[in-house]
């Protein structure tokens, strides 16, 4: 945790690194989180520890975030592209499919209806619950 | 000519280059098929490159290994793009803020909600138990979920295409669906999309708007995390594992 916040600490805030920089910059916060992860013996994947150094890092240097926009936003634009190759794995499983798909179907379109609703449903209930609004912005 | 060709053909499909281009190439492709439709959600970019690509990979009896040993490097920015979506959560997190218990509250539910649902539905069905372990983490961002299988002993490659499956299942139907359940803050949508349709769903999030994209980031970061921790003891106290 320390040598993340170090780490952006020695970069300098300009506004829009360059790709390669940014990118650089992913991958080391990545590789932060593969191996603390894996030290550590954590059950949280590599990448999600990344993220969650990178957002503590921007926290304690906002300009980090701000040279960084235009790269993530660029990469997160084309993000379901990145699931392409595994979905093409469904040819491997043709058999299994074939055999089960009753269940799979089933399973999969109304555990994916059910599990949006309950979701959407149970944060909408609780936030009107404690009401919304600009009450207590304090720091604008 | 016809040896030439034949050889050239063995020669490329021998090398990353080939499937590489063909993914980028397919994923465009559908883009595009998807913009001119109106962005109708069953033409859904992800889901027609699949299809077009296991056509094209069945018809040249080509094997997945030699497809992957190409499209890796697309699937390695997986990685990348998970630690990347800090940065929008950054800029959304005063919005976080403000809503921190409900979409707490909201994330627990929908991760059990997600893996039981599809867990008990299998089971009710007599799927057998990899298939079982396979849709545990359905809404579990595709490396995290292959992971969480892999160690407890299913097929990680089966939990990939349900994963993806849920995915576009959540992007096609989850706008439709929360319009009807008049859920209408892009923070809630977002969130409710990541849940459940993890990078998937995000994409088609950050299409509705940059909050709902980075909800549903944030979503996905949280239930990657919490999945993790909570699936294999879930499995254990369902039986399955």
């Amino acid at each position: 945790m320390v040598s993340s916040a170090a780490n952006a600490k020695d970069l300098p805030t300009l506004p829009g690194l360059p790709m390669l920089q940014s990118f650089a910059i992913l991958l080391v916060f990545q590789l932060i989180g593969e191996a603390g992860t894996q030290l550590l013996n954590l059950a949280v994947p590599g990448p999600v520890a990344g993220m969650a150094l990178l957002f503590t890092a921007i926290a304690l240097r906002p300009g980090l975030g701000h040279a960084l926009r235009s790269t993530t936003s660029g990469l997160l634009q084309h993000l379901s592209m990145l699931f392409v190759p595994a979905g093409v794995g469904v040819m491997l499983h043709a058999g299994r499919i074939r055999q089960e798909w009753v269940a799979i179907v089933l399973a999969v379109v109304i555990g994916t209806i059910v599990t949006l609703a309950v979701t959407a449903l149970t944060i909408r209930a609780l936030a009107e619950r404690a009401p919304l609004g600009p009450v207590e912005t304090e720091d604008e | 000519m016809k040896p030439a060709l034949t050889e050239i053909w063995v020669y490329l499909s021998a090398s990353p280059l080939l499937h590489l281009t063909l993914t980028v190439c397919a994923y465009l492709l559908g883009d595009w098929l998807f913009r001119r439709s109106g962005r109708k959600p069953i033409f859904n970019p992800v889901l027609m490159a699949i299809v077009a690509l296991v056509a094209l990979l069945v018809l040249t009896g080509t094997p997945y290994p030699t497809y992957f040993a190409g499209a890796q490097f697309v699937h390695f920015l997986l990685g990348p793009a998970t630690v990347a979506l800090a940065v929008p959560l950054y800029f959304n997190f005063s919005k976080l803020r403000r809503l921190l218990m409900p979409l707490c509250v909201g994330l627990f539910a929908g991760s059990i909600t997600a893996a039981l649902s599809a867990v008990g539905i299998a089971r009710l069905l007599d799927a057998s138990t990899g298939t079982m372990l396979a849709l545990a983490p359905k809404s579990v961002t595709a490396p995290v979920a292959m992971g969480i299988v892999e160690k407890l002993g299913g097929p990680p490659s089966l939990a990939a295409i349900l994963v993806v499956s849920t995915g576009i299942i959540g992007a096609v139907i989850g706008p439709t669906l929360l319009d009807w359940l008049k859920v209408h803050d892009p923070a809630v949508r977002g969130f409710a999309i990541g849940t459940t349709s993890h990078g998937i769903g995000t994409a088609r999030a950050f299409q509705e708007s940059e909050e709902a994209g980075a909800f549903s980031g944030l979503a996905m970061g949280l239930n990657a995390l919490l999945s993790s921790l909570l699936l294999p003891v879930l499995l254990y106290l369902t039986g399955i594992v």
